[in-house]
């Protein structure tokens, strides 16, 4: 652990993190705003590629997580106005529980299945939001009285510092012994289970940290767009982008999955003008990496290396 | 053994192992003691890996009781059996490659904790020992995909010894290694034993283990044949009879017979690789027009690879010849449709199909006319493939899959026939049907037939001529009657 201080990849982190920065003092709002999304975007995808890279359980439906997260803290603002700070900390821990209770029939089943149910998973929610329009704004959406703060910069800089300490624990954790464990579950179960790990728990526990981080930056997204809806934190096609980015970043290194969240959403942005084809656009590179790089950016470079 | 006079170690009593309506495992009972290495042997699909992953806890049992240190154990998942004192050696390892040697080691000295998220000092220490313990000092640091095979298999040793277990269990401890290497491993697996473990070995024959087990439990069919010291076990007429078949009454054309210039097939020193570990070295084989050749080896010996090979499914070194030609650079698809078709080991047929379409797919080439011809013919020869037309193949009992497989390959008119492990898991007397149907194949029909097997009993009374695969290599040739004198005793 020591070492990791001193590590190259400790302080490249801390300089591009230092760099980040200092964005606000020379760029303008549009674009910091658009990094502000980009970087909670970066969190789901470091949350997802714990679960599949690590654990080995490919989660289609990120956005269950994300979507319980960010509804639940939109509507208690919105119904009981409760202060921000609470509702962002009740949205997060419902997202645990939510997860919880999707993971634990959902890991029982082998293979394919388990991606299918976090898909269905998505579907209900959408369809719940929908149909209790009262409650949560239906297809128009839920406005969101209370908002963390209007400043572009402070908002900038709480989503920063939200990835930066996200991705310390996250990398920490699939760094740690628990996650050489996870990692030996996900390769081979029944080895690990051989070996004296309790494969369920561990999968388990895994899929209840990446709730947890999904389902408060997803809260913490709601509260800087002033709106929730079902286009922007559940439709499947959100859950989609999330999924490419942490395999674009680069299966199991965590930190290639914020990469790969910033390059989808700035590079979309950049192609703006091309109009719809921009979407084409960045899918096309996206297809291009999985096919060719299957390791993605980050997985490229430390493949190389664990071969010298 | 003064092992022996102490109480066993583990006692597993009448297990039983059903997969729906297959008995895997039959009220098999043994006792093992610390400081004793007992080998659990029988051929492939004899259940005696499905005995050890039951008492492992991978699998769960039927029936019967595994008594660990006077507790019964049985039904308990296996991170908890684990946790009492076993370790399990994989055959195939996935090691983690983006960890070192050391790191993959250490994984196995971790607690079932979610609380683990710093290393301790005492754990790395207790790896290196353990590594330098198997074999591995020199390679701590490195990678596993850097590593050579052999010490990939000392990584699994590693990992299964690391929490000092009481029981050992070893899935086929030499499976893919030289015969220097088996004997470097043989002296890690003794030394396991000398501290006081007791370590199951499963096999396929007694000879490959004889001079490392201090006795052999053989089985066939899910049951126990005999127990006993290995050279007992190999004097056993029931063992014999499993391995190397009765009175065999061979009926071999002399090789002079076949009055061809060119093979039909030839293969010239074959080499094939899975990775790092070699499964055929320098393979020649050849065979004539309308000839019967039998390659017998055990489970692991090469058989499929050589087969894949041939039809075209694995990179190699050397040539595969048909009819002069050279079959390198020839897509699977085509070498089938030109007539060397496969019956694989593992029948891959359409489950979800009925009998008779997964013949039609077979004939799909043919004009409905001969198509018709074809399954009429097909039909004298499987009578109960008539019967069961409409029924779907996953429906079918293991023999009547058999056939249909069979039935399948010879609706592509082949013109050579390869059968792998047709025997795999059938009961006596659907061997006997089967072995009518070739022995009508081989008199009625012209069509060369290359059958793999490791039931001697199945593979030796149609075949003209007989190759022994073992570790990769051909090591013997020659005439079925000659086969139990001259080969018959290292295939024990």
């Amino acid at each position: 652990m020591a070492g990791f201080f001193r590590s190259r990849l400790f302080l490249i982190s801390l300089l591009v993190v230092v760099v980040a920065a200092t964005l606000p003092l020379y760029v303008s709002g549009y674009v910091l705003g658009l990094l502000t999304v980009a970087y909670y975007f970066g969190v789901f995808a470091m949350a997802w590629d714990l679960l599949f890279g690590f654990a080995g359980e490919v989660n289609f439906g990120p956005t269950f997580l994300i979507g319980v997260g960010a509804y639940t803290a939109g509507i208690l603002n919105n119904q009981y106005g409760w202060s921000v700070y609470l509702c962002i900390v009740l949205g997060a821990l419902a997202a645990v529980v939510a997860g919880f209770v999707l993971a634990l029939p959902a890991l029982r089943v082998r293979g394919p299945y388990f991606g299918l149910t976090t898909l269905v998973a998505v579907l209900m929610l959408q369809n719940f939001v929908v149909v209790f329009a009262d409650l949560t704004g239906g297809e128009i959406g839920l406005t969101i009285p209370d908002v963390i703060t209007i400043s572009a910069n402070a908002n900038y800089w709480i989503a920063l510092g939200f990835m930066a300490v996200s991705a310390a624990i996250l990398y920490g954790l699939s760094q740690s012994p628990l996650g050489l464990v996870l990692q030996a579950s996900g390769q081979d179960p029944v080895q690990a289970g051989a070996l004296g790990f309790n494969i369920v728990k561990h999968k388990l526990f895994a899929f209840i940290v990446s709730a947890f981080f999904s389902g408060l930056s997803g809260a913490l997204l709601v509260f800087y767009f002033g709106t929730a809806s079902v286009g922007t934190v559940i439709d499947v096609a959100v859950g989609v982008n999330v999924i490419v980015a942490a395999v674009l970043g680069g299966r199991r290194t965590v930190l290639g999955a914020a990469l790969g969240a910033i390059f989808l959403i700035v590079a979309g942005e950049f192609l703006r003008p091309t109009g719809e084809l921009a979407t084409f656009i960045v899918s096309f590179v996206a297809l291009l990496v999985v096919l060719f790089f299957p390791g993605g950016f980050l997985g490229a470079a430390l493949s190389r290396e664990a071969r010298s | 053994m003064d092992a022996n006079s102490s109480i066993p170690t583990l006692q597993v009593r009448s297990l039983v192992k059903r997969y729906g309506g297959l008995t895997a495992v039959k009220n098999i009972s043994l006792d093992l003691h610390g400081g004793e290495i007992l080998g659990l042997i029988g051929p492939n699909g004899s259940g005696k890996s499905t005995a050890m992953k039951s008492i492992m806890g991978i699998e769960r049992p039927t029936g019967g009781e595994v008594i660990f240190e006077g507790e019964n154990i049985a039904g308990l998942p296996a991170h908890k059996i684990a946790r009492k004192g076993f370790g399990m050696v994989f055959q195939h390892s996935r090691p983690l490659n983006r960890q070192t040697v050391l790191e993959n080691i250490m994984v196995a000295l971790l607690p079932d904790s979610l609380l683990m998220l710093f290393p301790d000092k005492a754990l790395t220490e207790r790896a290196k020992w353990i590594a330098e313990r198997v074999g591995l000092g020199a390679v701590m640091n490195r990678r596993p995909p850097t590593l050579p095979f052999a010490d990939l298999r000392r990584l699994e040793l590693a990992k299964a010894i690391a929490r000092d277990p009481k029981v050992v269990l070893v899935d086929e401890p030499f499976a893919g290694l030289t015969l220097a290497e088996v004997g470097m491993f043989s002296e890690l697996i003794r030394s396991f034993r000398d501290e006081g473990r007791a370590v199951l070995l499963v096999d396929h024959n007694v000879k490959s283990v004889a001079a490392l087990v201090d006795r052999v439990l053989a089985m066939y069919l899910g049951e126990e044949i005999v127990t006993g010291r290995a050279d007992e076990v190999m004097r056993n007429e029931t063992v014999r009879r499993v391995y190397l078949g009765g009175a065999i009454e061979t009926s071999a054309r002399p090789e002079t017979s076949f009055k061809d210039k060119v093979p039909a097939l030839e293969v010239k020193d074959l080499s094939v690789f899975y990775g790092k570990a070699q499964a055929l070295q320098d393979v020649s084989i050849h065979i004539h027009h309308g000839e019967f050749v039998s390659v017998v080896g055990l489970n692991g010996a090469g058989k499929t690879t050589l087969f894949n090979a041939i039809s075209g499914f694995l990179p190699y070194s050397g040539d595969i010849v048909r009819d002069g030609a050279p079959l390198r650079g020839t897509s699977p698809a085509r070498i089938a449709r030109e007539g060397i078709v496969q019956c694989p080991e593992s029948r891959e047929l359409f489950g979800e199909m009925t009998v008779r379409e997964n013949l039609d797919l077979g004939g799909q080439h043919l004009s409905d006319d001969a198509r018709g011809k074809q399954l009429t013919w097909l039909f004298e020869l499987f009578p109960i493939l008539r019967e069961r037309q409409d029924q779907l193949a996953q429906t079918l009992s293991g023999g009547e899959q058999q056939m249909l497989a069979i039935g399948r390959a010879l609706m592509m008119q082949p013109k050579i026939l390869i059968l792998d492990e047709p025997t795999l898991g059938l009961a006596p007397v659907i061997l006997e049907q089967l072995s009518k149907a070739l022995e009508k194949l081989r008199q009625t029909t012209s069509i060369t037939v290359l059958l793999g097997e490791q039931n001697v009993t199945f593979a030796l009374p149609h075949a003209d001529r007989v190759y022994v695969l073992e570790h990769a290599r051909i090591v013997w040739e020659g005439d079925p009657g000659r086969f139990a004198a001259e080969a018959g005793e290292g295939y024990l």
